[in-house]
């Protein structure tokens, strides 16, 4: 009951959702056999896509590099899976593009082992060999934005990174991936940790943990290593405590600049997953290939969390999860930030956190728009304080530059709390995200 | 008394301040020649900035210090122009009109969609959502985001949910230009017909599941062009409009009739060899 009583830090202004996560929360992470044809794509990840380096119909092992980074903010891909290299051709991606990928087949009967590669020795790294391990491993933001991580940890002269935060939060609803990885990977988690505060330089680390997880903030308290200088904070249950600048506010009140990052205040922000993953692969000198997926919704029959192999077809995945022939939307990520689905036939990337299937009884479509009528709801919704009544007034009148430039558009993040809270059914977030597209096409015009 | 001192105290403080103002406008005034405001009445106001300048008034200065001729004026008639040119003695200027092509011919009746997208009812949203649904990723969408933006009702949603664009009323403006979020709009001179009606950028017959009407990139086109007319980039036949290209020789083999030829009144024809569509009813969505 005390527990109830307590108020835990958080941002000014959100929302408060349904989180939904009961129904996969407490289901262990289970390994997903092999689809028939696995497509790796080269751009995975925020950057530049990586360059293949198999050809077509070459042999390649589970966990061996099939693909090079090209250039600094870009990462390898390594194969999920031991088979041969069918093809190397265009694949449908999350946002619709046909990008290029490698097709893989698995040999009948291929085993989940993976050879051991070059350890990266903590003790005998530098900083410098760190970063270079965590590029050469392929590892991205595992949260759903895919930045490579390596990149954050080198920020420009002249920035220091003081605080390492690990973001825990998983504010969207349904997901559960980061919770089950805090509470089966705490020693990962840690392990990840001390690579991260070796290459950063940061005295300290925050694990930042939303209050309904209470079971991951004790699990990973109880593993702290003596010598770690690690804390564990659970914050306020409330959407979105997971964007990065929320999180920063909520444990060390600092407040990222307009159109900053958090270097601007010493801290550097990784998903708890992808610090887990750095634990879990560093040491023994692996790549990326296969990562845990939440697979939820009312649609989905055997819904839980699966560590499934990079590149497996959602069509697969969806076909060992007993999807309800009533589905009618597939969102990628969550309901709030995620994307809904135009093709089964896309493959699970290292962006993907998780996926809802929704049946027609959940996905009406939604009731008409009416007039705005400036109750201001979305202004003390909006967790960046941007005043989203004016800003959608600009919208309609197609006035994106003034957006930009007078009323902060470019910082908007898209968490859509602004249409979620509007009693008149305003798609004010859909807009933003247009006007963005358009202020950015002019301005590389 | 006291009125009679408030009425002098404030008519004096008028006659001060209107003499001030009177000064003010002599020795401020600024000459301009009378030519800028006929010529600005001569050209059609609608400020849609086709010629490259911000607006009529600037471009009528620009005419009368010589800096441009009324030929770059792309929404005025002839007659208009020539009268421009005649009243400032100056060459009328070879600017050839140019209109916009799109580069899409999915419609509603032959291209299928993937997925059926059922948020805010535009394009530029609905591209934002995994591409918009359309089996080919490069279509119309057809939500007419265009239709919209075309200040001169030059671009209208055809039946089969596809933007016709009106040659006659296109000033060449670009608004479509940055509307369209699939980049199908492209300015073009009048006299250029032969037209690639497809953005598709993969090949092979398997594209026609999607859209009937797709480049399959077969490159007969490229065989039976006159050399060197079309090359074929990113699986789709490009058009060397430097050279000669008025000749109809590339469409006749073509299978889908994804290149064609735009007769001057609009028309569009197609080859013989170009599947018939007569189907004017959407396609059902494709199976999932």
């Amino acid at each position: 009951m005390l527990s109830l009583l307590r108020r835990y830090p958080s941002f000014t202004h959100g929302v408060h959702l349904p989180d939904a996560k009961d129904d996969t929360c407490q289901e262990a992470i289970r390994q997903f056999p092999f689809a028939p044809v696995l497509v790796v794509p080269l751009s995975q990840h925020a950057g530049k896509p990586s360059v293949p380096t198999v050809r077509e119909g070459e042999e390649v092992s589970r966990g061996q590099c099939i693909a090079a980074a090209d250039g600094f903010v870009s990462v390898p891909q390594h194969a999920p899976v031991t088979g041969t290299v069918r093809r190397i051709g265009l694949a449908p991606s999350i946002a619709g593009a046909m990008t290029p990928a490698i097709y893989l087949e698995p040999y009948p009967g291929s085993s989940q082992e993976v050879a051991e590669g070059e350890p990266c020795n903590i003790d005998q790294s530098t900083p410098d060999d760190i970063v270079a391990a965590i590029q050469a491993a392929g590892i991205v933001g595992l949260g759903g934005a895919a930045f490579p991580t390596h990149v954050k940890l080198r920020p420009p002269d002249g920035k220091v990174m003081e605080v390492l935060m690990i973001n825990g939060v998983e504010c969207e609803p349904y997901l559960t991936t980061d919770h089950r990885v805090m509470l089966e990977q705490t020693d990962d988690v840690h392990t990840g940790i001390r690579y991260l505060l070796k290459a950063t330089g940061a005295t300290r680390a925050i694990i930042g943990i939303e209050a309904n997880k209470l079971d991951a903030v004790d699990a990973l308290r109880a593993a702290i290593p003596a010598d770690l200088p690690v804390s564990v904070e659970p914050v306020a249950v409330k959407y979105p405590q997971g964007a990065e600048k929320m999180l920063i506010t909520a444990l060390l009140d600092r407040e990222v600049p307009s159109s900053g990052l958090p270097l601007d205040v010493g801290v550097v922000v990784v998903n708890v997953a992808t610090t887990a993953e750095i634990g879990r692969l560093l040491p023994h000198g692996r790549g990326i290939q296969e990562r845990v997926v939440t697979i939820s919704g009312p649609a989905v029959g055997r819904k839980g969390n699966y560590r499934i192999p990079i590149g497996t077809p959602l069509r697969f995945a969806l076909e060992q999860v007993d999807l309800s022939p009533d589905v009618s939307r597939v969102f990628l990520g969550g309901p709030m930030m995620g994307q809904a689905l135009s093709s089964l036939d896309i493959p699970i990337t290292k962006g993907t956190s998780g996926f809802v299937a929704f049946t027609s009884a959940e996905t009406r479509a939604s009731p008409s728009e009416q007039p705005c009528i400036r109750c201001a709801y979305c202004v003390d919704a909006c967790p960046i304080h941007l005043n989203p009544s004016q800003l959608g007034l600009l919208a309609m009148n197609a006035e994106y530059d003034r957006m930009a430039d007078e009323f902060n558009l470019m910082d908007c993040f898209e968490c859509g709390s602004c249409a979620y809270v509007c009693p008149s059914h305003i798609p004010l977030v859909q807009r933003f995200r247009v006007a963005k597209a358009i202020v950015r096409k002019r301005r590389a015009a | 008394m006291l009125v009679l001192t408030a009425v002098g105290a404030l008519g004096g403080l008028t006659l001060l301040l209107a003499t001030g103002l009177v000064l003010a406008n002599r020795r401020l005034y600024v000459e301009e020649d009378e030519r800028f405001d006929v010529v600005e009445d001569m050209l059609p106001l609608s400020n849609c900035g086709a010629c490259g300048y911000p607006g009529c008034r600037a471009f009528a200065e620009a005419l009368v210090t010589g800096e441009s001729q009324p030929g770059k004026c792309t929404v005025s008639t002839d007659l208009a122009r020539e009268a421009i040119a005649g009243y400032l003695g100056v060459d009328v200027g070879a600017e050839e009109r140019q209109v916009v092509r799109l580069a899409c011919a999915g419609g509603s009746n032959v291209a299928r969609n993937h997925a059926h997208y059922s948020g805010h009812q535009s394009c530029q949203s609905a591209a934002l959502v995994a591409g918009g649904g359309k089996g080919c990723f490069w279509g119309c969408l057809g939500l007419g985001d265009c239709e919209r933006v075309c200040e001169f009702d030059a671009i209208n949603m055809s039946r089969d949910s596809l933007p016709v664009v009106d040659e006659e009323l296109c000033t060449a403006c670009g608004d479509c230009i940055e509307i369209c979020p699939k980049d199908l709009f492209s300015l073009h001179p009048v006299s250029h017909r032969l037209w690639v009606p497809c953005s598709n950028k993969e090949a092979g017959d398997e594209l026609l599941a999607d859209c009937e009407v797709a480049c399959t990139a077969c490159e007969r086109c490229v065989m039976d062009a006159p050399p060197g007319l079309i090359t074929m980039r990113d699986n789709l036949p490009v058009v060397n409009y430097e050279g000669p290209h008025a000749t109809t020789k590339p469409i006749e083999r073509c299978p889908t009739g994804a290149i064609i030829w735009i007769e001057p009144d609009g028309r569009v024809v197609k080859g013989d060899a170009a599947v018939r569509v007569l189907r004017h009813a959407p396609l059902p969505d494709a199976p999932t």
